[in-house]
């Protein structure tokens, strides 16, 4: 496909945006990042390891910033405080790359978004020139303050992170995507293909995903699926389906018939 | 003089980012420095003089969602 997505400043080719976590090793994270076909690949900042072999395989040896649009999250951080830390060590990291996937989660089991946290670390991220993709609730209202606040995407959940339960409130993702002009970008949730395929008829712009991916019984067809399944869902919008109808309607002439 | 790293105490001799970063085998890599809560640019390895008490987050880039 031809289109493209604008993220803030980005023009991204494909609509499927995925993470590096919970993969066997590095080859294979590769080799399933090429499958899917995203530029947008996130990873994570953490504490380098003092004694590590300095020589050990780094992800962005694998996982080009030259070839990819890296987008670092703030996956773990639960304050606002924690996540701009973080986002501003990730800039650091990339040499002033100012794209970032701002998440606040909750310590609880869901891994809900903490809203009121990261409604604060956005307003900080974008005042420091941060252009800011941001996880969040399926909260019609929540989505449309972060896009006031300036964030360049609204990513809202599908479900639970790495439930796997697929889109469980169609409505709101629905409602979100009437009232806001930066891109709507399904973020968590996703189990197979067709959790991605939904998402992309209801008209989001993109669908991110790591788990789906990662722990499939084989993570590069999988990877595979989701990109078609995402250029799927994406041509079936644009082509625009039909409406839903309680009876049948035959699709053979009903004249000529013989007797 | 005392510093922490990564949440670990350390004794160390009075030296520069780059110094102690060098000694870790760690220069020339891809990580970033926070110093006290703020970021250390590249830039400012060679100039930054390590202090009693100073506090430091040193990262780098690992697989997440």
């Amino acid at each position: 496909m031809t289109d493209t997505i604008q993220v803030g400043s980005y023009a991204l080719k494909s609509r499927l945006l995925v993470g590096t976590g919970k993969y066997h090793n590095l080859d294979e994270t590769g080799r399933a990042i090429e499958a899917s076909g995203a530029d947008v690949v996130t990873m994570a900042v953490r504490r380098t390891n003092l004694g590590q072999n300095p020589n050990e395989p780094n992800l962005l040896h694998v996982i080009s910033p030259d070839r990819y649009t890296l987008l670092p999250n703030t996956a773990g951080c639960h304050t606002a405080d924690a996540a701009v830390r973080t986002c501003r060590l990730a800039r650091e990291l990339l040499d002033g790359h100012n794209l970032v996937k701002l998440e606040v989660i909750s310590k609880s089991r869901t891994l809900y978004p903490d809203v009121v946290e990261t409604l604060s670390a956005a307003r900080t991220l974008v005042d420091d020139g941060f252009e800011v993709m941001v996880y969040t609730s399926d909260d019609p209202l929540i989505a449309i303050e972060l896009e006031a606040i300036g964030c360049v995407a609204v990513m809202p959940l599908g479900a639970p992170i790495g439930s796997g339960l697929g889109l469980q409130n169609p409505y709101n993702i629905r409602e979100i995507l009437d009232h806001l002009k930066v891109p709507v970008i399904v973020d968590a949730g996703v189990g197979t293909a067709s959790d991605a395929t939904v998402a992309m008829e209801l008209g989001c712009e993109g669908v991110l995903m790591n788990t789906a991916i990662a722990e499939a019984k084989d993570p590069i067809k999988m990877a595979c699926a989701m990109r078609l399944a995402v250029e799927s869902g994406r041509l079936a919008y644009e082509a625009g389906r039909i409406p839903r109808k309680r009876y049948a309607g035959a699709s053979s002439p009903e004249t000529g018939l013989i007797e | 003089m005392q510093i922490s790293v990564n949440g670990e105490t350390e004794r160390i001799e009075p030296q520069s980012l780059e110094r102690y970063l060098s000694n870790k085998s760690l220069l020339g890599h891809r990580i970033a420095v926070e110093r006290n809560g703020d970021i250390v640019p590249k830039s400012q390895f060679s100039d930054v003089i390590l202090e009693d008490g100073d506090v430091l987050e040193i990262v780098h880039a690992v697989g997440g969602g």
